[in-house]
Formats: structure tokens, C-alpha cells, sequence
């Protein structure tokens, strides 16, 4: 298994020992559901993390430069900008409420000052400038000081404003709106690594968007069939290929990826590539297919692998193999037995996400009860830990927790039966460089360190 | 553990081949299976905008049971020269599981298992027809209960799920809300009536589903008494 080295990163075989940095959100029992975490994203140097929520809103967190008189501790992430991105809408169409909720936040490579992401609804991309003043301009000759309009009768010399410092207030604007483009709902967004493009993909369709223009998309993938009777799956999750601008994939509802190449044609619903792993007949009951449905897909950094989360596993897939994954890690395999219920509670349709690690050694995923679950490829050990206010002594390491699925007990296990299944964290973030990831449990952020370093 | 409200009765049916009063019979997990299926298609249909990931593999399941049923010649259907006309992959037609008003007031009112079939041995239990809008054996069950309900009122087409996210007009749509009374809420009434045993929840007995494979032999038997007592009811009325 070759994972790409180095990076900061510590060497595989080592143990992580991930240590309570912060978190972020309020303590009350009583979650508002606008409060509630959809996304988090952490940029491309890591320094800026993002996350959106129910309430449409989009809070940003920036890393403090590190203190270098205390080199045991890494710089924390402070609140830096916090905006409105979305507002409910009303269709009058279809007499049907549009949500607010934000479902992903991309960001794009820094190219000046100025930071930008893409973040999206279920029917709206808007591209959102995020930006730095700490001078103001003094002495206008056409305002005064208040911004009123001076008499220009009473003008009588000229004279150039300074710049003067001001306090930092970091401003988000929205630079572009990308809508209309989607009838159903929009579940993932990907930029190219042309850094121009992106895509945009709901349940049946996928489009291409110029990230300048933005009355024009193109549609790249249409599974939507001529009667929508005969339908039986959807789109999932999408992703552009890290380093080659023209390929993608995207996940479907059945259990299967397709890899698209856009220069083969300018429709691309002829796949490039199929995946899909056979199924095992001895296990297959009637939420096969359920828990078949990916929830999430990404790229490693290397472009060499791709990894799938379904409801019970996350899978490692080699792009140039597409009979099988190469390999399989089980996340909750006790929920098994317990489908028919999770089934009744719909928490079977729960859309767990998965990351990677910055050296792609490790991956990520979350469960139930607040736990979350880390993968290392190279050492084949797994650990489960829990994001939970009890834990949450500055740097305090975070124990393995481990579930009993039947006999006895042991002290510090869970029982299946005792697991939470409100508390679900669905999303999770790894620093790109860095041993530093961020946990979304229900209205609270989570960050995490490595000690080692 | 995750207890919805669904009360239990003690369940005097018949019980699995399997065991007496522990574990529901593999065909009444299937049919509750089936039922909770298709309240969840209801309900889904109910909110802001229906997920359509969500909606589209709950119709699979409800249509993969129904293979499963009709494979094993357990779904009730119509007069035998229909089954011609009903290819195995028309079975799978959301027609079947959900009815319009529309569709309901346009067809033949009374409750078809009183047709042929039903008077039909055994073995000449025929594929069903969806041409003549053929019900579920749940909502037959449900007849019983409550005849007026015969109507569909509680079950939408699922083109009309997934038509919702199309452009739909505002009335054609208020239509559909409108359409839905509370009644089904009654359901779980019904479901647990046809619950087999005490102590082991609903889903406690379906968890076996995960791993166990089914039986055919054993459930024509079952579903046979059953048949027989649902025939006994109709004949009453």
C-alpha cells in the first residue's frame, strides 16, 4: 500500500494520541436546529476552517500564528468571519420551501489577499469573497468624515486622503450566485484543479460551472430517466480528480462509483470506469441495497485512490482496479443485526462523510453516539474515539472507546443498545498538512490534536 | 431501544414454523416489513421536499419484497386470464403500491379480492395484474378495517413523489396534501394486529433478516391459513 510520505505528517507505525484542543458551539442541551453543523472544510493551508450550518450560516475559523514561546501547544482557531450565506426561499412553483441548510463548502486555492469559497444549498451555489481591512481612508475632499456629501461650494482646496490603521474587520461578500441550474437537490460541489471549473452535482444530474460565469452551466451527467417511474438511483456524491482536470467520479444510490474522463465526450454518461464490488449472497437481506448506497466519495491527495463511505464501511478503492476495493474497513459492524430498527428510525439514511489524512496513511469517518472512527492504512490498527464535553480538558487525551455487541460487558465498553443514535457525527475534517482535525458533533465543533508533535 | 409507539398485542394468529410465539413468521415480518415501507413513502411525501435518495430506496425494498411475495405466489391477484398480460417486470410498476384518488374513483370500487382468485385453489394463485390497479395485501388488510379508506386516500403514486420535484402546480400539489387524512395514522393499529408474538419487537424478530435466509417452503403454509382467513372475513361482509 503505498500512501504518499512526508508532509509534516508523523511517519506510519507511529501512534496517534489525539489530545482535546477546543471546541466550538453552545453547551445547552437544547440544540437549536438552525445551530445544527452541515459541513466543515478546512482550506488549503489549513489555516482557515469552515463550517456551515442549518441556519445557512457560515462560520470561519482562523489558526493563530503560533506562540513561540509555547511550543508545546499549537496555534488555536478563533472565530475570524461569520456571515449569512443562505435564507430560505420559497418555491411558488411548487409550493415548496427551499432550506437554508448549507450542504458543502469548498474552497478555492488562494490566488491574492483575499480568501474565497464556494458553499451551497440544495438549489444554490453562491461564491463568497472573504477579505481583510485594517486601513481606512481619511480626509475625503467630496464627504466628511460622517460619509455626508460636503457642499461642493465649500471646497476650497484639495488635499489626497491617508490610510490610516483600523481595527481588523474581515468582510464577506458575495462575488457570484450560481442558481437555477439545479431541479432536485445538490449534494456535492467540487472545484477542478484548473482552479476555473467546478461542478456541481444533485440526485440526477451534474453540472459544469466556469467560476466566472454564472447565467451558464454545462450538464455533464444526466441519469434521469425519460420516465420517472422507472427510476431507481440517484447520485450521491461527486468529486473532480485532484490533479487531472478533465476526469471525475461521482456515487450512486446502488453501491457503485463511475469515473467519467470529459474529454471523451461532452455528455458523460458513458462511464470511463465502473466500480462496484460483487455482492456477497450469504449476507444479503432486504437492506442490502440500503446500506450499499454511498454516502460520500474523495480522492486521495495522490489522485491514486478514492475512498467510499456506505452505511456500515469505508472502502479504499485503487482507480485502476474496479472489481473491488482494495480495502475495507468496517465502522459499525454491530449495527448489523440492528437494520430493521435503524430502518424504522431512518437513521439506516444517515450520510456519514470520510477523510483523508494530508499523507493519505490514515482516513476518518464518523459513527453513533458521538463516536468517530481513524483508520490507519499503513499499521492496519483502527480507534474509535468520542467528542464529548466530558473529555474536553485542554489537552487531555482522548481514551479508544470501544462497543460490546453481546455477553458480557466489559468496564468502559457500550452496550449496542445504550449507543445514541441522535448524536451522529456525519462530518469530519483533516488539517491538510497537519495532525489536526475537526469533529461536527450535532451543534458543537470539536478539534483535535495529535501530542506527538 | 428504538421504540416508535408501535403497540403490541398478543397476537393469537398463527405463529412461525420456526418457533411458538417467539418469533414472528418470516412472511408476517416480511408483510410488516412491507407496510412500514410504505407509511414511510407516505409520510416522506408529507414534508418540505421529499428526499429523493431516501424515497427511491424504500420504493426498491417495497418492490424487492414484492418480488419476493410473488415469487413465492403469495401476492393476492387478479381473475387468471390477466396473467399474460402482467409481465414480471410490470410487477414492479410504482402503480401498485400507490393509488391516486383519481385512479381509485376511475376503477372498479369494490375491493377486487373479492374477484376470482380468492375462490381459486392454491395453486392457481396468479401474478398480479397491475392494468386493473391491484391492491397490496396490507391494503386489503386495511379494508377490513376500514372500507372507506378503500379510496387510496393514504397512498400517492410514486411518479408523484418524485413529480413533486418537478414543476408541479401549486393545486395539483395541495391536492395531494389534501388527500392525506389522519387516519392512517391508525396504522400501527392495524400493523400490530397482525403481529405475531409478545415480547420480541417488531424489528427484534426482522433483525434475522440480515442474516437468515427464508424459508419458501414454510411460508405458503402460513399464507395459506392466512388467505383462508381473510376469505372467512370477506364472506362475512
Amino acid at each position: 500500500m503505498a500512501g504518499a510520505g512526508g508532509g509534516g505528517c508523523p511517519a506510519g507505525g507511529n501512534d496517534f494520541q489525539w489530545c482535546f484542543s477546543q471546541v466550538k458551539g453552545a453547551i445547552d442541551e437544547d440544540v437549536a436546529e438552525a445551530d445544527i453543523i452541515s459541513t466543515v472544510e478546512f482550506n488549503y493551508s489549513g489555516d482557515l476552517l469552515a463550517t456551515g450550518d442549518k441556519g445557512g450560516r457560515v462560520v470561519i475559523f482562523q489558526r493563530e500564528q503560533e506562540n513561540k514561546g509555547r511550543t508545546h501547544s499549537r496555534g488555536e482557531y478563533n472565530v475570524y468571519s461569520t456571515f449569512q450565506s443562505h435564507e430560505p426561499e420559497f418555491d411558488y412553483l411548487k409550493s415548496l420551501e427551499i432550506e437554508e441548510k448549507i450542504n458543502k463548502i469548498r474552497w478555492l486555492p488562494q490566488q491574492n489577499a483575499a480568501h474565497f469559497l464556494l458553499s451551497t444549498n440544495d438549489k444554490t451555489i453562491k461564491l463568497w469573497k472573504i477579505s481583510e481591512r485594517d486601513k481606512r481612508a481619511e480626509g475625503y475632499n467630496l464627504k466628511d468624515e460622517d460619509g455626508r456629501l460636503r457642499d461642493p461650494f465649500r471646497i476650497t482646496a484639495l488635499r489626497v486622503p491617508i490610510l490610516k490603521p483600523m481595527d481588523l474587520m474581515v468582510e464577506a461578500s458575495p462575488r457570484r450566485i450560481f442558481a437555477n441550474a439545479h431541479t432536485y437537490h445538490i449534494n456535492s460541489i467540487s472545484v477542478n484543479s484548473d482552479h476555473e471549473t467546478y461542478l456541481s452535482a444533485d440526485d440526477l444530474r451534474i453540472n459544469l460551472w466556469h467560476l466566472e460565469i454564472t447565467d451558464r452551466s454545462f450538464n455533464i451527467v444526466d441519469i434521469k430517466p425519460a420516465n420517472m417511474e422507472e427510476l431507481t438511483e440517484v447520485i450521491t456524491a461527486a468529486e473532480f480528480h485532484p490533479h487531472q482536470c478533465n476526469v471525475l467520479v461521482y456515487s450512486s444510490s446502488k453501491g457503485t462509483i463511475r469515473l467519467c474522463d470529459m474529454r471523451s465526450s461532452a455528455l458523460c454518461d458513458r462511464h470511463a470506469k465502473f466500480f462496484e464490488e460483487p455482492e456477497d449472497p450469504s449476507s444479503r437481506s432486504f437492506f442490502s441495497e440500503i446500506i450499499s448506497s454511498i454516502s460520500d466519495v474523495k480522492f486521495s491527495h495522490s489522485g491514486r485512490y478514492m475512498m467510499t463511505r456506505d452505511y456500515l464501511s469505508v472502502k479504499v478503492w485503487d482507480l485502476n482496479m474496479e472489481g473491488r476495493p482494495v480495502e475495507t474497513h468496517q465502522v459499525h459492524e454491530y449495527l448489523r443485526s440492528k437494520l430493521c430498527s435503524l430502518y424504522e428510525n431512518d437513521c439506516i439514511f444517515d450520510k456519514f462523510e470520510c477523510c483523508w489524512n494530508g499523507s493519505d496513511s490514515a482516513i476518518m469517518t464518523g459513527s453513533y453516539n458521538n463516536f468517530f472512527r481513524m483508520f490507519d492504512r499503513n499499521t492496519r490498527r483502527d480507534v474509535t474515539l468520542e467528542a464529548s464535553r466530558e473529555n474536553s480538558k485542554p489537552r487531555a487525551c482522548l481514551k479508544p472507546r470501544k462497543v460490546c455487541t453481546g455477553g458480557k460487558r466489559k468496564k468502559d465498553e457500550i452496550s449496542v443498545d445504550s449507543l445514541d443514535f441522535n448524536k451522529k457525527i456525519l462530518h469530519t475534517a483533516w488539517h491538510p498538512m497537519e495532525s489536526i482535525i475537526a469533529v461536527a458533533a450535532t451543534n458543537n465543533l470539536y478539534i483535535f490534536q495529535d501530542k506527538i508533535n | 431501544m428504538f421504540a416508535r409507539g408501535l403497540k403490541r398485542k398478543y397476537g393469537d394468529q398463527e405463529e412461525g414454523v420456526e418457533g411458538f410465539g417467539t418469533v414472528p413468521s418470516y412472511s408476517l415480518q416480511r408483510q410488516s416489513l412491507l407496510d412500514m415501507s410504505l407509511v414511510k413513502l407516505q409520510l416522506c411525501h408529507m414534508l418540505v421536499e421529499p428526499n429523493l435518495c431516501r424515497s427511491v430506496l424504500i420504493a426498491n425494498t417495497v418492490r424487492q419484497i414484492q418480488e419476493e411475495m410473488s415469487r413465492d405466489g403469495v401476492w393476492h391477484g387478479m381473475a387468471p386470464q390477466n396473467v399474460e398480460r402482467a409481465p414480471i417486470d410490470r410487477l414492479v410498476s410504482t402503480e401498485i403500491l400507490c393509488r391516486t384518488a383519481r385512479a381509485a374513483d376511475e376503477e372498479h370500487p369494490t375491493p377486487e379480492l373479492e374477484d376470482g382468485p380468492l375462490q381459486s385453489s392454491a395453486s392457481e394463485l396468479p401474478i398480479v395484474s397491475p392494468a386493473q390497479g391491484q391492491r397490496s395485501p396490507p391494503s386489503s388488510l386495511w379494508e377490513l378495517d376500514n372500507p372507506q379508506e378503500n379510496r387510496g386516500s393514504f397512498q400517492k403514486s410514486l411518479d408523484q413523489i418524485f413529480e413533486t420535484l418537478e414543476n408541479k402546480s401549486p393545486s395539483s400539489v395541495e391536492e395531494l396534501f389534501s388527500d392525506v387524512d389522519s387516519s392512517y395514522y391508525d396504522l400501527d393499529t392495524v400493523l400490530t394486529g397482525m403481529m405475531g408474538g409478545t415480547k420480541p419487537s417488531l424489528c427484534s424478530g426482522l433483525e434475522s433478516f440480515a442474516a437468515a435466509a427464508p424459508p419458501p417452503s414454510s411460508t405458503c403454509k402460513s399464507d395459506l391459513a392466512e388467505l383462508d382467513h381473510v376469505v372467512e372475513i370477506l364472506v362475512e361482509t
